[in-house]
């Protein structure tokens, strides 16, 4: 019995004294890609030596169990800190009221003025409730040596030249493109970019707030275009079978020239291919339609539930600073927010930087940018598409059945 | 026995399985063989599309290294074994006794508890994340070890009970009775006489249930936040990235994971495998 | 023989004290109650809770919206729910190889030679080893540009088929990954019941004349009912729970031809945000169960009677 009260007050004391040191700063992350990974052991490490008084408990989740985790602990036992996503991901969470307001920490370190770019994706009706920290440009990753070797000398800046660019590494027999689509999102990156290039950035903005039907003829004509890479067998085949990653390999064996693709693809080249490997934006379609660019952008947010805000706050002004987020994004192979930081010299970094600069304005991805429930079905529907091009008008009505159940009939 | 031992069998037979053996093993094995081959190739090769042939090089003690080195494998290993061990003696002891109230007397409303028993374990379990993550914050142990023990208890019985209830309902009753007639309580018939009849079934279901909670990684990722309590198969998802994953080390940590079960079974065999021939006496 | 008699016949006989007279009306609740509180607390009340869920509007956080019926009104319109449940009855129906393969690699590895243990032991590996790496690698086993069996087959001229990518063989593809641990676990089941067969009736029956198949069933599958039943049961439940492979598999693609109810219910509750619609999948799953159950505790019941 006595063992038993020793225990009993052991483990009153465990638990008190976890809870006892009011400085305790606990984040949940997502960020589980080995870069990410290191980034955020480098801030935390930099934060905690800059203050030296706060202890950060880093509790690191894989992406998708933290979709999982994070409902759960947002309205539970929140944390103090958490990294997601800017734009409607992030407003889904502030509709809920689980997002806490840090526009004064926008106003006291002046953030308005020195992340002009994420100001719009980081806002819910004029406040702030997240400060990035990276964000990244799309674009295609090619193979130099296989360009050469289809004869092609200069990458391709208009649809025509990018057709000659495919129909000519095909002949060389070369496959143009390899894409992996059984986790969906890199299709999205395809439809996006047709969209805003065919039909500009504001309708773009109307489709992904459910204010035009899928059914339009102006997404139809999205899809001729993409059918015309499709008819041509830019794609390499079996696309479903193959991850993002699994369908590397065949870039990685030279079997195909292109991905259109994100900065954290940069680090999967072998050390012999990334030596090959150049950048460019996607091509101009309709010369009357403006710039407009994918840029999803990572940011770190305060629960509402939190118990410690005030050091939260305190990490995200550290997170925000200029030299902070110059280490940050380097890390990451990504770009910093903030404008008085410095874009990583190199090619893929300072491409994308330059191509983010001269755009009329910037969307987050269409799965971070439309209701996340429509997001599956229409990416359901670009997988479907892109393996049977005659099926469009049934899958269109199938995507736009979903987005007339969430936004209503127009 | 059967089938008919090999040692009275002819002596090419007896060769044969010999030689049978140890081919089957290897095709069997052989989607095992390709994982601990991942666990040895490098993340170039990998996605160079080298799945099969030769790596460049061989990188276990890399991979392993890195297994141990990224994350506090040793803390989520502990954190396995405080997690399973209270989760199985729990539940096989609820389940036996449940199993034998079921096995033994006759009443009204058994088999419908029975069926709630079994029920609980066809409903595709995901769908309770939220009412159990509300139940475990309600009694106060949220982000504890005992959520997520509690839960597996609770769950796990449901299997167990049904599991057990049918051994116990295949020992000869006639045991029971004796017993009854010299007048032992119904307690001790339970402890004195049932529980050495099933122990193999006991043992067997150990093994079983050693592997489901071991493994479970959806319970502990709703229940538990803190790093620190983190079981090994929580522990290891953080090597499937965002966007990239460390196939390799994915497969060296899932060995890793995978050997404590699979000593469990080996430790274990013997007794519930030779064990059982005592229930047969029924026949 | 029934029990009712012997109970009452031990009754007569034993003491006079009230918890004596009534023990064998204590007993049985004494011994049920604990487990079937837990169960009740844990599993049961959830349950209801979550059919409770199926009936209103809600995204796992925020404000409910009462729907009525509506979830299940859309869930008969959805061609995806029609084809996961299509789906969920190919593995139902496949899955039953495992409990049969299970028996064959048991009889054969049911002997008493040098080394035995060890090998039993790496025959139930397949069963603890995560599921994600027997996914991916399965699914590297398929890969139709660098998978081995391409590979292998293509020095001989043969292309071989893509499976993961194509919606029509996508499932089968994952079912067969899915027989693999789940034979091991069969395997173990079986193993354990071999062993309680009774020695003297194998004997008479060779005796009698009997070897080889005729043996197997007519004189053994009758003695390993208990094993075949709860192998039957395993494998019946992890048909249904057939998940982790499907995910990492094919993510229940392409376009939801390798959808199972389990994890197009996961996919509405995580990440459609769907957790009304998500349990109304989940309760027409269950109440397909509970059909299977009531047959399956009516067969129970009936053998019961009979072996008694």
């Amino acid at each position: 019995m006595r063992y038993l009260k020793t225990t009993v007050c052991a483990v009153a004391l465990m638990l008190c004294s976890t809870s006892a040191f009011a400085r305790d700063l606990v984040m949940n992350a997502n960020t589980s890609d080995p870069a990410q990974k290191l980034a955020m052991e480098e801030l935390i490490a930099d934060f905690e030596a800059a203050y030296p008084e706060i202890d950060v408990k880093f509790n690191l989740y894989d992406h998708e169990a933290f979709k999982v985790a994070m409902r759960n602990f947002l309205v539970s036992d929140a944390p103090d800190l958490i990294t997601w996503n800017a734009g409607n991901r992030m407003k889904v969470f502030v509709d809920l009221g689980l997002l806490e307001d840090v526009s004064d920490v926008w106003q006291a370190e002046g953030l308005h003025e020195a992340m002009p770019a994420v100001v719009s994706a980081s806002s819910v009706e004029g406040k702030q409730y997240g400060v990035p920290y990276a964000y990244y440009a799309w674009g295609f990753y090619y193979r130099k040596d296989l360009f050469e070797q289809a004869g092609i000398t200069s990458t391709p800046t208009t649809w025509e030249e990018f057709l000659e660019v495919g129909a000519k590494l095909n002949a060389a027999g070369i496959t143009p493109i390899t894409i992996g689509t059984k986790d969906l999102w890199p299709t999205a990156g395809w439809f996006d970019f047709l969209n805003m290039r065919i039909n500009g950035g504001e309708f773009h903005a109307q489709l992904m707030d459910g204010k035009v039907a899928y059914t339009d003829e102006r997404v139809k004509r999205v899809f001729e275009k993409w059918a015309e890479l499709v008819s041509a067998d830019f794609f390499v085949e079996n696309h479903p079978g193959y991850s993002f990653q699994e369908a590397l390999p065949f870039m990685n064996q030279g079997k195909s020239a292109m991905y259109l693709l994100a900065p954290f693809i940069v680090s999967m080249f072998p050390d012999d291919v990334r030596e090959q490997v150049e950048w460019f934006p996607f091509p101009v379609i309709d010369p009357a339609v403006g710039i407009y660019e994918d840029a999803p952008t990572d940011s770190f947010h305060i629960p509402k539930n939190a118990t410690n805000k005030e050091d939260a706050r305190l990490f995200l002004a550290f997170a925000a600073q200029a030299d902070v987020q110059t280490k940050t994004a380097a890390t990451l192979d990504m770009l910093p927010p903030n404008i008085n930081a410095s874009v990583k010299d190199d090619r893929f970094a300072q491409g994308g930087f330059a191509q983010l600069g001269q755009a009329n304005g910037i969307m987050q991805f269409y799965d971070r940018d439309t209701d996340p429930a429509l997001a599956k079905v229409g990416m359901e529907g670009f997988q479907e598409f892109m393996q049977n091009p005659d099926r469009i008008d049934a899958i269109l009505q199938r995507i736009e059945a979903e987005r007339e159940r969430i936004y209503g009939a127009l | 026995m059967f089938p008919r031992p090999i040692q009275e069998r002819s002596r090419s037979r007896q060769l044969m399985y010999k030689v049978a053996l140890p081919i089957s093993l290897i095709i069997w094995l052989l989607p095992m063989i390709a994982i601990v081959a991942t666990a040895g190739r490098s993340l170039s090769d990998l996605n160079r599309g080298n799945y099969w042939g030769m790596p460049s090089e061989w990188a276990f003690i890399e991979n392993f290294a890195k297994v141990f080195g990224s994350s506090s494998i040793g803390t989520y290993l502990l954190n396995s074994v405080i997690i399973t061990l209270p989760s199985i003696a729990g539940a096989l002891f609820l389940s036996t006794l449940a199993g034998a109230g079921l096995a033994l007397y006759k009443f009204r409303g058994r088999f419908l508890i029975l069926a709630l028993f079994i029920a609980g374990n066809f409903v595709p379990f995901q769908i309770l994340m939220i009412p159990v993550r509300q139940l475990t914050l309600d009694l106060g142990v949220y982000d504890t070890y005992w959520g997520v023990i509690l839960f597996q208890i609770a769950f796990q019985t449901g299997f167990c009970t049904f599991f057990m209830r049918n051994f116990i309902a295949e020992l000869p009753f006639e045991l029971v009775e004796a017993a009854r007639a010299e007048g032992v309580g119904e307690w001790q018939i339970l402890v004195h006489i049932i529980v050495p009849l099933v122990r193999p079934a006991l043992a067997a279901l150990a093994v079983l249930q050693f592997t489901f909670i071991w493994n479970d990684f959806f319970w502990p990722l709703i229940l538990i936040q803190s790093d620190e309590l983190r079981p090994i198969t929580l522990g290891l998802t953080v090597l499937k990235g965002q966007y990239i994953s460390s196939f390799n080390l994915l497969a060296a940590g899932s060995l890793i994971a995978a050997l404590p079960p699979v000593m469990m079974f080996f430790a274990m065999q013997k007794h519930f495998i030779a064990g059982l021939t005592l229930g047969a006496s029924k026949g | 023989m029934t029990e009712i008699q012997v109970l009452s016949n031990s009754r007569r006989r034993t003491g006079s004290t009230f918890l004596r007279k009534h023990q064998l009306i204590i007993a049985p609740v004494a011994f049920i109650t604990p487990a079937f509180a837990m169960f009740s607390l844990f599993v049961i009340y959830p349950i209801i809770q979550s059919i409770g869920l199926s009936f209103v509007e809600w995204q796992g956080i925020g404000p409910q919206t009462w729907v009525g019926l509506d979830n299940y009104r859309e869930l008969l319109g959805d061609p995806v729910f029609w084809k996961a449940l299509t789906n969920n009855v190919y593995w139902l129906v496949l899955f039953l190889l495992a409990p049969v393969l299970g028996l064959f690699i048991a009889l054969f590895l049911n002997q008493n030679v040098f080394g035995i243990r060890l090998v039993k032991s790496l025959f139930f590996f397949p069963f603890v080893v995560s599921q994600i790496v027997v996914g991916l690698v399965f699914a590297w086993f398929y890969d139709p540009a660098f998978g081995l069996l391409a590979t292998m087959l293509e020095p001989l001229g043969v292309k071989f088929p893509a499976i993961l990518s194509n919606e029509n063989w996508a499932t089968f593809g994952i079912i067969l990954a899915g027989l693999w641990p789940q034979t091991a676990y069969c395997m173990i089941l079986y193993l354990t019941g071999l062993n309680s067969v009774n020695p003297e009736v194998i004997e008479a029956a060779r005796l009698d004349g009997a070897k080889g198949w005729r043996l197997l069933v007519n004189i053994v599958l009758p003695q390993l009912r208990a094993a075949t039943f709860i192998a039957v049961v395993v494998t019946i439940i992890g048909a249904l729970r057939s998940f982790d492979l499907v995910a990492i598999m094919t993510g229940g693609g392409p376009y939801n031809s390798s959808n199972v109810l389990a994890y197009y219910m996961y996919d509405n509750a995580i990440f459609r945000y769907r957790m009304g619609y998500a349990s109304a999948i989940a309760t027409i799953l269950f109440l397909i169960m509970d059909l299977y159950i009531a047959w399956f505790l009516m067969r129970l019941l009936k053998n019961e009677k009979g072996s008694r």
